[in-house]
């Protein structure tokens, strides 16, 4: 297969100076973590030539607060992840491969779930939390991730175990495969790239959700995304403080994003894009 | 991998209980944390009820929503959804269309290419908030106030003069990622020999463009379109972080949450959430009218 | 080895009726084949059997026992599929093993049967390979032998050949029948190649539109169609049929006559044009088309030299004629008889002049 018409050099620059332009906050932020405040703010501001330094670094990760959160970060996100998970699996399974006349429509129902605003639910949620003491609480902010992210989980998984061949697993049923083993040892193997993607992208979004992890929590189970947010106090900004603590928020969800793109986005998009 | 099927039904009598069983978690989790809240919201929209004052709870019947209609600041926030929603649209929808476009032509690289387009969706909106509010756009010390003095501009003071362009700025970053790589992928699926028919055919490159290309990317753009939505709708943090509310910059969602975290009137602002559950579920029905067949096309 | 019975079975999906009250016996350690064209309802009726799908109406009876509404691993039977369905994470050894290991069959015991199987399938030495490094006929061994190893009360294949090329395809039409024979296991056999069902069966079960057409013994439903759709369908290259004043002729509102029971002889009574010969090397296929429009085609020696566009005379032996009344069902005083094989005989000399 060949191209009629590869990309001219000009256009190639373009390209690349395009890309390095949409990553270029980041960048610069990542630049701003390793210099003293001066050099933060410095005008014009220094590219490459200052002194580099990971006092920044250092002071974010002593601090209390950091590593707090991180923590608070890691059993909401993951939490509520596997959570998700153990819910999503059996429903996917059961809508893939012993469909009734009812599963359109409750994925239907599902998905729209999510077109609910959050903010539609705010009140009663915050009052009920507030008056059970769910409130500053991590199993509070999981349950309200996982309803959240239950549905895009579902779907996706749906998507993924349409691909598996249903012969597989009709030939496990009739070798006598009870359905827990039938789907521990023939479906998850078989499925487990999109196992794993799903995972991924429910915990990247869990990681990332800012709505109820800034309202429904205080101090105690204030995750990253609480602690980045109390940077907004305009009481003396440090910038390089900033992008270092942004960094230190950011590096995780970031990796697995780069190492799996191309399954989040379809799970994204549900699969209907090719 | 084609759009999933949507299931008919054939169920195996010796499955269904077992299917019942194991989708009825789910359902249950979302009833209970998704569906069930709304009756309290509409009951609240309904009753005199500030968190504040002891009030009676009384039945006010339509008050709550007369003063919420009323109150000169429910128009703009629901003007400023909108333009939020339709700037961030065609924000990142324009940028990663163009730069799908320009990443499908070059090969060589594309991989880090790719890395450095995707990079602003997996930033968390509180830090990608921060970080063009005061590394970018800060009209002394920011990368863009160094950048017009090179041009010899003055620098724009964003959040002063154009705060909910500057906070469309934002999240459009953030979603250009996720457009670029669904345009990207659908081009790639894009039959080459079409294309290069029409070029033996002495078509132009804007025709080709026009004719041929434009009409494929219709669903992924629908469905791109669709998706942002959904989410931009909840649009909280990026507000929060910047500019923490006000006139200029309240959507509907901040409203909501000033009236009741700040103002503390539960009823009022109830009766804005429930406005703003039958907003989203028309904007949703519009949605998939236009777009519903590409989910299961 | 078990006698396998359908009482009234019917199964409805959501817009057509697939299998309509079927009543059918397939013997204790035979070979049945379900046959028909796409459609008509076979791989469904197998799907039944095996308890993949949900009898809507009837009874199914395995070994005098109803199991129309048991799990199929209670049924005792095993399945083919049609693309093999191996497990792709698990070597063949382990995808043989499955099933006795599922039912927690002692190790030792599923070593020695896995063996027993691999060395009857010729597999002893792909044991440890995944399905992918595997050729197309080896994965259909796997299949069958995966299906062997759990000694079921019957075979069950779903068009098991129909993704391999075509030498290999009767090589293995061949190999399957001999194992059955050999171990006396009652078979099910689905396929819509009718040339199949004729080499393999002891009993052929012609269907369509969800019902059964004809059962009976390859020659049996060869010879004696019971109607226009059976007789057209079984046999290649297909009986001719030939309405109008033809089947006036014999009293009838359509006739046909199988290919082999043509013969182009000075003087017969219908003269036609030949429009294409097909050279098969053992024989010939000459396409012709009576004055009237009718086509026909008739199976010919090699030593009989005709060209395109000449002008032939064809002769029927009337034993040989099927007579059919006008909604296709077969006359009685068929051709097709005893006689048979000696009218052909004549019809092959003439051939030869």
């Amino acid at each position: 297969m060949y191209r009629t018409s590869p990309a001219s050099a000009a256009l190639r620059i373009v390209t690349w100076v395009l890309a390095l332009a949409i990553a270029a906050p980041l960048l610069w932020a990542l630049l701003a973590s390793f210099k003293s405040e001066l050099e933060a703010i410095a005008s014009p501001p220094r590219f490459l030539f200052f002194d580099w330094t990971l006092d920044n670094y250092r002071a974010v990760l002593e601090s209390g607060d950091y590593l707090h959160s991180l923590r608070n970060s890691l059993i909401i996100a993951g939490g509520s992840s596997l959570l998700v998970m153990a819910l999503a699996v059996p429903a996917a399974w059961a809508m893939a491969f012993a469909p009734t006349q009812h599963t359109r429509g409750i994925l239907l129902w599902m998905l729209s779930t999510k077109m609910l605003p959050a903010v539609g639910v705010l009140i009663p949620i915050f009052l009920f939390y507030r008056d059970w003491g769910l409130l500053d609480t991590q199993l509070g902010v999981i349950l309200l991730l996982t309803t959240g992210n239950l549905p895009i989980a579902v779907w996706m998984l749906y998507a993924n175990f349409n691909e598996v061949p249903g012969e597989i697993l009709e030939a496990a049923r009739m070798d006598g495969a009870s359905i827990v083993q039938e789907v521990l040892r023939v479906l998850a193997p078989m499925a487990l790239p999109g196992l794993a993607s799903t995972f991924f992208l429910i915990f990247t979004l869990a990681w990332n959700e800012s709505f109820w992890s800034l309202n429904v929590t205080t101090t105690d189970a204030a995750p990253l995304t609480a602690f980045v947010a109390a940077f907004s106090n305009p009481e003396g900004l440090f910038w390089a403080r900033l992008s270092a603590a942004s960094m230190l928020s950011i590096a995780p969800v970031l990796i697995i994003g780069w190492l799996c793109q191309r399954q989040l986005v379809r799970g994204l998009t549900f699969g209907a894009v090719k | 991998m084609t759009s999933p099927t949507l299931p008919t039904g054939s169920g195996r009598s010796y499955l269904r209980l077992q299917a019942r069983i194991l989708t009825a978690p789910a359902i249950l989790l979302l009833v209970l944390c998704a569906i069930l809240p709304l009756v309290p919201t509409i009951y609240y929209s309904l009753i005199d009820f500030r968190l504040l004052a002891s009030t009676s709870h009384d039945f006010v019947g339509v008050a709550n929503y007369s003063r919420l209609i009323t109150d000169p600041g429910f128009l703009p926030a629901i003007g400023n959804t909108l333009l939020l929603n339709g700037l961030v649209l065609t924000i990142s929808i324009l940028a990663g269309l163009g730069m799908a476009m320009l990443i499908d032509r070059v090969i060589a690289g594309r991989g880090l290419l790719r890395l450095l387009v995707i990079s602003p969706f997996f930033v968390m909106p509180p830090v990608a908030a921060l970080i063009w509010k005061n590394l970018l756009m800060q009209p002394v010390a920011g990368l863009f106030a160094w950048i017009s003095g090179i041009f010899g501009a003055t620098a724009v003071d964003w959040f002063s003069t154009i705060p909910l362009v500057s906070i469309s700025l934002i999240v459009a970053w953030q979603w250009v990622p996720f457009a670029c790589l669904v345009l990207l992928t659908s081009l790639q699926s894009f039959d080459r020999e079409q294309r290069e028919a029409a070029e033996l055919d002495g078509a132009s490159s804007w025709a080709i463009f026009r004719h041929l290309t434009l009409p494929h990317l219709a669903r992924p753009i629908a469905i791109v379109v669709m998706i942002e939505t959904i989410f931009l709708l909840g649009l909280f943090a990026e507000i929060y972080v910047t500019t923490g509310g006000g006139r200029a910059t309240n959507n509907l969602a901040f409203l909501i949450y000033s009236q009741v975290m700040l103002q503390y009137d539960v009823g009022v602002a109830s009766a804005a959430g429930v406005v703003a559950v039958v907003f989203a579920n028309i904007l949703a029905l519009i949605m998939i009218r236009l777009v519903g067949r590409s989910l299961e096309a | 080895m078990s006698e396998i019975v359908l009482e009234g079975v019917s199964k409805r999906f959501a817009d057509h009726v697939a299998s309509d009250a079927i009543d059918l016996v397939i013997p204790d350690g035979k070979f049945t084949v379900l046959v028909g064209p796409s459609g008509c309802g076979k791989t469904t009726l197998l799907r039944l059997i095996a308890g993949l799908e949900d009898v809507d109406e009837g009874r199914l009876l395995i070994d005098g026992v109803d199991m129309a509404h048991t799990a199929p691993v209670a049924r005792g039977l095993a399945m083919v599929f049609q693309s093999y369905a191996l497990y792709p994470h698990m070597s063949v050894r382990r995808n043989l093993g499955f099933a006795l290991m599922v039912n927690r069959t002692p190790k030792a015991e599923i070593a020695r049967r896995v063996e027993q199987v691999a060395k009857m399938l010729d597999l002893d030495k792909l044991l440890d390979r995944k399905p992918a490094a595997l050729s197309g006929g080896q994965r259909q061994r796997v299949a069958i032998g995966r299906a062997l190893v759990r000694q079921p009360k019957a075979f069950l294949f779903d068009e098991p050949l129909s993704n391999l090329d075509a030498s290999l395809r009767t090589q293995m039409r061949f190999e399957i029948r001999r194992l059955q024979q050999e171990l006396g296991i009652t078979a099910v056999y689905v396929t819509h190649d009718q040339g199949e069902a004729m080499t393999m069966a002891d009993n052929i079960v012609v269907l369509r539109a969800g019902r059964i057409e004809q059962v009976g013994a390859p020659l049996e439903v060869y010879r004696r169609p019971v109607n226009r759709f059976v007789a057209g369908f079984i046999g290649s290259p297909k009986m001719n049929f030939l309405n109008g004043r033809h089947a006036e002729r014999y009293d009838a509102a359509t006739i046909g006559i199988r290919p082999e029971h043509l013969g182009v002889v000075a003087g017969g009574s219908m003269p036609c044009t030949v429009r294409t010969i097909e050279h098969l090397g053992s024989e010939a296929l000459i396409h012709a088309e009576v004055d009237d429009g009718s086509k026909l085609i008739a199976r010919v020696s090699e030593n009989l030299h005709v060209v395109v566009g000449q002008r032939i005379e064809i002769d029927v032996d009337p034993a040989c004629v099927h007579r059919f009344d006008a909604d296709g069902k077969t006359l009685p005083n068929n051709g097709v008889s005893q006689t048979n094989l000696a009218v052909s005989d004549n019809i092959t000399s003439l051939n030869t002049k």
